[in-house]
């Protein structure tokens, strides 16, 4: 495959936020070139030196996906995942972009840290790897990280993920950065006090189990904090994987007040609820934990309704030996990057133009990513798409797994939209499940 | 059967079953020379991540009452701590030839994965707040011998007094009482009731508590027939959930003001080990209902009618004639 | 399996109750010739083993009771569940408790079943035994020897000798006494 090969998909449906139709989509030297219906016929078969081609169809073809929320690893615990397989994931899952989170060892809380992992990234070259950097030094929640020269290389989205903010000075003080600096602080909702030694969501199933609990509380608490302080700093707030259904009235209502603040969800919060714990499998155990149907359903109606604005992965790979330990011992949280479209289509209830805005054009508009991510396929636009069936049934099982762990909670159950290509820059980097670069 | 992890698991045919075998058991117990050999190429392993002297040695003496051979693992301190697997330590005493396994960890859940991970017959000893299967059922097999009503305690009425939000013998005894026919009432203040019976802002409820709540001793006295009394721990102030242990032992506690109050007949049950001066302000020796050195004695007899239910029968369902012959 | 319309009477009811008679005979005369003419009639304690000789022993029992009052008798009954060679290759246990009405130091006993097959059980029974006391001496008494023994035991006082296929099953009750033919016939 000659890497300056133009590229032509033909067969599918080009999805885009003014709408969808049946074309064909040309695409050289990184860019699209043309759209349109039956277009295939003017250019040579491959074999005859024209273009390379895609079959898609059956498919949609639209922007590649943007993750918020995917943690990396690298540095610190290579042995759960590095930025190269997690990168490798993520384009098997029909992303273009994800933003890194910050809880890697050392933490990214400075220029020096933030930078190898960009390098990382591109020396990977398979996704535009976004480092985000640490609300506070090493996430303590005691002193701020260098909000001025972090933004001065580029860092636009912060957050202490893994940990809420819990001083509300710290938060306060954060939030006066962000609005001087037009950056973007990110909050996991959690207040510690109210969740020490929690392994699973407080309620009927925790209180039958005799298990620790996360209450729903701790979390809501938390983001009314913020909603409040964000209402007096003006400064723009992203909340990271809510789960509770009181979340998501508070988000509506804040934006109803034209509130700067926007909301992901996670797939496994919207698929699946407290009652897997049951089996005392460590693969459930994930913070914010799995809760209710109420609480699935107003996380589905929140991603109808616009109140929820993406879908991010949050995507958290723990090597077996981490995971094999007891529910208190084992560190919370799952895969998602190979999973999120078949959960996405199979249990969101949403239509496959919404998911791509929950999986595309929003986060990268969210993340400040809009010059090479979540553009409409047109004439003129950078070449970053995903081509994907978006019916196709499909089981997750080990052996796809490109991860190094394999903390997946999805083994078995049925997912619905499989990812057939991936176009990085214009080049093919992924066909019928192979990863070239 | 193949394993005892939780009440859950049992039928309420499988629980008289147990109770009934648990009195041949009692007869052994009381012989001279209390000894069978039943089991006597078994090889019956204690893993206890978790202090229990008490329990440990119950299950000990069972099986050697039953002349099966014992081994010993105490990990409270042991190489799991510092990084080798759960998985590992089980998967290497199970190589040693191990017929079943008595567990006690303070997390829920670990009995469950161990049958994923040997093939010998697992008994839960106690894991984390979740199960206690084997007090329940000393408790039912006390319980329902003391009142010579046989395999049954319909309309008995139990209060269970304490910390019942971190308590695995409440959650197994509740159930062994509620499914012989008794009707249970705990007795806390809300902070030590498990969320689901506190919060009730859920739309739907799973796993009901088919019991009653009080959180007034003094109001629930005349009605009872049987007070079960549960530990209150210390640690429990650290988290906020009473304000003292005074403060509990003073609208909790079983006082000498409280026993006035109750029917002349009733019974005393405690799963020990006692605070004295904090749930019990009694001296049980002086209660003439008390059941509690019963329930200490019944614990070998249940637990070898336990270890005999588990490994005593064949793995398979088919008999040979001469096996019904014999 | 066996087939039920071809079972085969073996004995009848009344050549139960006789074949218990002449036992209780047999037994009182095996004393009395132990004992000889001048010292006290020892005692003796019939003892079932549970569940199949339990009628048997206390129908024996009844019966020297009633041929000679005056005899030092007693009934008892033992479990041999725990005592069994077999634990872990039979699907159920069926457990229950031995009886034994006093000390069996010095005692005749006689163990009483209904059928004696391979003698595992009545080994099992030896073995019980002991925990009780330990006896003068040990008897057997069956109702039925249907052969294919496995170890050296033998009856010291037997209703019927019958020979059968060992796929055969054997039902001894108090109206008599039938053979299911097995997969043989």
């Amino acid at each position: 495959m000659s890497s300056n090969k133009s590229v032509l998909i033909t067969g599918g449906t080009v999805v885009n936020a003014s709408g969808e139709v049946l074309a064909d989509v040309m695409i050289d030297q990184g860019v699209v070139q043309e759209v349109g219906p039956n277009i295939a016929t003017k250019y040579a078969a491959e074999s005859e030196g024209g273009p390379q081609r895609i079959d898609a169809t059956s498919c949609v073809i639209t922007s590649a996906f943007v993750d918020l929320h995917t943690h990396l690893r690298e540095p610190g615990r290579e042995e759960s995942e590095t930025i190269e397989t997690g990168s490798r994931a993520a384009v098997l899952g029909g992303y273009g972009a994800v933003v890194a989170m910050p809880n890697t060892e050392p933490a990214q809380d400075s220029v020096a840290v933030v930078e190898f992992v960009r390098m990382q990234g591109e020396r990977a070259g398979l996704v535009d790897v976004v480092p985000s950097a640490c609300i506070t030094v090493n996430r303590a929640g005691l002193q701020l990280s260098p909000f001025h020269s972090l933004a001065q290389n580029g860092v636009t989205l912060y957050t202490d993920d893994g940990n809420g903010v819990q001083d509300p000075v710290i938060m306060r003080r954060a939030m006066e950065y962000a609005k001087e600096l037009n950056l973007t602080l990110m909050q996991h909702c959690e207040v510690s006090r109210l969740t020490e030694g929690a392994v699973m969501h407080e309620g009927c199933c925790s209180s039958h189990l005799g298990l620790p609990g996360w209450p729903s509380i701790a979390e809501v608490l938390m983001l009314q904090r913020d909603l409040e302080l964000v209402r007096e700093t003006g400064a723009k707030m992203h909340f990271l994987h809510l789960s509770t259904a009181r979340s998501v009235e508070l988000i509506r209502q804040a934006k109803n007040e034209g509130l700067p603040v926007t909301a992901e969800v996670t797939p496994h919060h919207f698929s699946l609820t407290d009652e897997k714990l049951t089996g005392f499998n460590t693969v459930f155990k994930v913070n914010p934990p799995l809760r209710t149907m109420e609480d699935v359903e107003a996380l589905r109606t929140g991603m109808q309704d616009g109140t929820i604005d993406a879908i991010a992965t949050d995507h958290a790979p723990h090597a077996a030996h981490l995971k094999d330990q007891d529910l208190l011992a084992a560190p919370p949280g799952m895969l998602g990057l190979q999973s999120a479209l078949g959960v996405a289509l199979k249990y969101s209830g949403c239509s496959v133009q919404r998911v791509i805005d929950l999986m595309s054009w929003a986060p990268a508009r969210i993340a400040g990513l809009t010059a090479r991510q979540g553009n409409a396929v047109a004439a003129g636009n950078i070449a970053n798409l995903v081509v994907f069936n978006p019916t196709a049934e499909w089981e997750q099982s080990l052996e796809q797994i490109v991860s190094k762990s394999h903390n997946t909670p999805y083994l078995g159950l049925p997912l619905q939209g499989q990812v057939q290509c991936v176009v990085r820059d214009g080049k093919v980097i992924l066909e019928a499940g192979v990863i070239t670069k | 059967m193949k394993h005892l992890l939780s009440m859950d698991d049992l039928s309420l045919g499988e629980l008289q079953q147990l109770l009934s075998l648990a009195d041949e058991m009692s007869e052994i117990q009381k012989r001279s020379q209390p000894k069978v050999p039943a089991l006597r190429h078994k090889t019956v392993a204690s893993l206890f991540f978790e202090d229990s002297t008490r329990t440990r040695l119950s299950f000990e003496t069972a099986a050697k009452r039953l002349s099966a051979d014992t081994m010993t693992f105490s990990a409270a301190s042991s190489s799991v701590n510092k990084g080798e697997s759960l998985r590992d330590t089980v998967e290497t005493l199970s190589a040693m030839g191990v017929d079943a396994f008595v567990v006690r960890h303070k997390t829920a859940g670990l009995p469950l994965a161990m049958t994923q991970w040997t093939d010998a017959h697992i008994v839960n000893a106690g894991d984390g707040a979740h199960q206690h299967p084997t007090q329940a059922l000393l408790d039912a097999f006390t319980l329902t011998r003391a009142l010579e009503m046989g395999n049954s305690l319909a309309g008995v009425r139990i209060a269970m007094v304490g910390d019942i939000r971190h308590s695995r013998v409440a959650r197994s005894t509740v159930r062994a009482f509620v499914l012989l026919g008794a009707q249970v009432t705990l007795v806390a203040p809300a902070s030590l009731l498990p969320p689901s019976l506190i919060y009730s802002n859920a739309t739907h409820t799973s796993h009901e508590w088919p019991v009653s709540i009080s959180h007034h001793l003094d109001e629930v006295l005349g009605e009872v027939d049987v007070v079960y009394l549960l530990r209150m721990q210390h640690e429990r102030m650290n988290a906020a959930f009473i304000s003292s242990v005074g403060e509990y032992a003073l609208h909790f506690g079983l006082t000498p003001k409280r026993m006035a109050k109750l029917p002349h007949n009733f019974k005393l049950m405690h799963p020990g080990p006692m605070n004295h001066g904090v749930e019990i302000g009694v001296d049980p020796a002086l209660v003439p209902g008390s059941l509690i050195t019963q329930q200490v004695t019944n614990g070998v007899s249940i637990r070898m009618a336990v270890l005999l239910s588990l490994l005593g029968p064949a793995a398979t369902s088919e008999m040979t004639k001469e096996e019904r012959n014999v | 399996m066996t087939n039920t319309e071809k079972a085969a009477t073996v004995l009848t009811s009344s050549d139960v109750q006789r074949a218990i008679r002449r036992i209780a005979h047999e037994i009182i005369e095996h004393v009395a010739s132990v004992a000889g003419s001048s010292s006290s009639p020892e005692k003796i304690a019939i003892m079932g083993l549970q569940h199949g000789g339990v009628w048997l022993a206390e129908a024996i029992h009844s019966n020297i009771v009633e041929i000679e009052p005056n005899t030092p008798v007693v009934l008892g009954s033992i479990d041999v569940s725990m005592y069994r060679d077999d634990i872990g290759l039979r699907p159920t246990l069926e457990v229950a408790t031995s009886h034994v009405p006093c000390s069996l130091d010095g005692v005749l006993v006689v163990l009483v079943d209904d059928v004696l097959f391979t003698g595992r059980t009545v080994r099992a029974a030896l073995d019980a035994l002991i925990e009780f006391g330990r006896p003068r001496a040990v008897r057997l008494a069956v109702m039925v020897d249907r052969g294919h023994r496995e170890l050296p035991i033998r009856p010291d006082f037997v209703g019927k000798n019958l020979p059968t296929h060992v796929s055969d099953e054997v039902l001894v009750q108090m109206s008599g006494v039938e053979v299911f033919p097995g997969a043989h016939a």
